[in-house]
């Protein structure tokens, strides 16, 4: 059977550019004196240089790190333990390695405190204004999100952000949007390899030039002494590459997939008693998200699943906890709407015979399970 | 998460889903916002034995594959020995549920107690 891969903002596959890029690259200790590490310790600038260029920052303003979880942690409690007391303002649909750092550190004493997200995701500009205070040393916002893919007014926020630094989750959107890091005039920003087609086990943290924060790994002083640890070589090698090509790559691949996008949400959305979550522009090219009536999303992503369709859902019985996502709940969804939601994230090996192949598929498989459903369009509305 | 082959090709091919026309008894159990919601149809003749049973189910691959196997074991049965089915006898007929799951074969459980009750009441 035919698979289809439409979960490219879980994962990405590996560019084969990049893997090529990875299999070259040298074995030794950047730490080394001999000229094993000095090889090696070249190859790690040109690739700080590279990955920095893609968002305008100045390689000594990039430290490598494991994972986006790592960097969202590493800069929430490195400004944190910098800052000794104090508050954060954070945003209602952040991802758990923003929220769960967040809840830990106030349990150490800090102030957390959520913004609020209108109907499509968009931040309440008006209130993050009044949560700011005088003590609030940070604010926290996910650029891209990654369930409804909708992109946050960067500027706008650092406008109100006065003295608190601004730091963005944008492992959602780097690689796929253009980021200038001076333009947006934020502090701090975590990005992922993996989402866009690089290895995993790398990302980074981007930190201003004279921002000082505290490292959570403390040893051979790596990284400026941010990120004790071994160089990850070859990951970090793969990771530059990834940001050479999408820089090259991006403005047309975005189009396309925007195109292809736009014709499987007007497919998508035929159906009767289907909707669209998120907002209906401003949002990333690659993703859409439905939720459609009377049905339950764990279902509708098996059975798609063994129609040789990947995709995902935000449905509490999907989840290891049985909640529903915290994202469609800050949407104002009801939990069981949120039940019934599905996202579809495309990209790079996505073409239209996929698309085609989707939504002949997809009205099947809603009917079937509407069938079987207690609910009906005589006892709700639509 | 991970589902065995059982569960999942009772989950592709469900046994008597659909709505039943003049039950002997219905059993509504679950809420649609913890993402469950099963109704459970029962046809009782003279004699108590359960003739036909249907289902309609909102929710996961788990909650639709026990409310199928809750109809397949009640199906001619007693109603005295269709209170006897536990839900350790669902979970065995799916080859098992992952453990987060297992509250669903509590779910199919409760259904059919719920309409044997309502049978019981409606025939007083």
């Amino acid at each position: 059977m035919k698979r289809i891969y439409f979960d490219y903002a879980s994962t990405t596959p590996l560019d084969k550019r990049v893997k090529k890029e990875m299999d070259k690259c040298v074995f030794g200790n950047t730490m080394s004196l001999h000229s094993f590490g000095q090889e090696a310790k070249r190859v790690l600038e040109a690739s700080r240089e590279k990955v920095a260029g893609l968002i305008n920052a100045k390689p000594n303003e990039i430290i490598f790190t494991s994972s986006a979880t790592e960097s969202n942690n590493l800069a929430l409690k490195g400004l944190a333990f910098k800052k000794k007391k104090g508050s954060i303002v954070i945003s209602a649909i952040e991802h758990p390695s923003i929220l769960e750092s967040a809840k830990w550190l106030s349990s150490q004493g800090f102030v957390i405190k959520k913004a609020k997200v209108d109907k499509y995701g968009k931040l309440d500009i008006s209130d993050i204004e009044k949560l700011i205070e005088e003590d609030t040393f940070l604010v926290s916002i996910i650029h891209a999100s990654n369930e409804v893919g909708t992109i946050q007014d960067i500027e706008k926020i650092r406008n109100i952000c006065k003295k608190a630094y601004v730091h963005i989750d944008a492992s959602q959107s780097f690689g796929k949007i253009p980021i200038d890091v001076k333009k947006l005039g934020v502090d701090l920003l975590t990005a992922s390899s993996h989402k866009m087609y690089g290895p995993k086990g790398v990302a980074l943290l981007y930190i201003r030039e004279g921002l000082a924060i505290e490292p959570l790994l403390h040893g051979g002083g790596q990284e400026q002494g941010l990120r004790s640890s071994t160089i990850n070589l070859p990951a970090i090698a793969g990771f530059a590459k990834a940001c050479q090509i999408a820089k090259e790559e991006m403005q047309e691949e975005s189009a396309r997939l925007r195109k292809l996008r736009d014709r499987l949400a007007k497919g998508v959305l035929r159906i009767k008693g289907s909707y669209l979550n998120g907002h209906p522009k401003d949002r990333l090219a690659n993703n859409a998200h439905f939720r459609f009536d009377f049905i339950e999303g764990e279902s509708l992503v098996v059975q798609l699943d063994l129609a040789g369709i990947a995709c995902s859902t935000g449905s509490a019985c999907s989840s290891i906890k049985l909640e529903p996502s915290h994202v469609l709940l800050a949407l104002g969804l009801k939990p069981e709407q949120a039940h019934g939601s599905l996202r579809v994230s495309l990209g790079k090996e996505t073409t239209e015979k996929d698309i085609d192949y989707f939504l002949l598929v997809l009205p099947k498989i809603i009917n079937q399970l509407r069938l079987i459903s207690p609910f009906k369009w005589n006892t709700q509305k639509k | 998460m991970e589902y065995t082959k059982k569960v999942i090709n009772t989950f592709r091919n469900p046994h008597n889903y659909g709505k039943m026309r003049n039950p002997s008894g219905i059993g509504k159990v679950g809420n649609p916002v913890c993402g469950d919601v099963l109704w459970l149809y029962i046809r009782v003749d003279k004699k108590e034995v359960i003739k036909d049973v249907k289902f309609e189910t909102f929710g996961c691959v788990a909650a639709i594959s026990t409310s199928s196997v809750i109809t397949d074991l009640a199906k001619g049965k007693s109603i005295k020995k269709a209170l006897e089915i536990t839900k350790e006898d669902v979970v065995d007929s799916l080859g098992g549920l992952p453990n987060i799951k297992l509250h669903c074969s509590v779910l199919a459980i409760e259904a059919l107690h719920k309409a044997i009750e309502d049978y019981k009441k409606c025939k007083k």
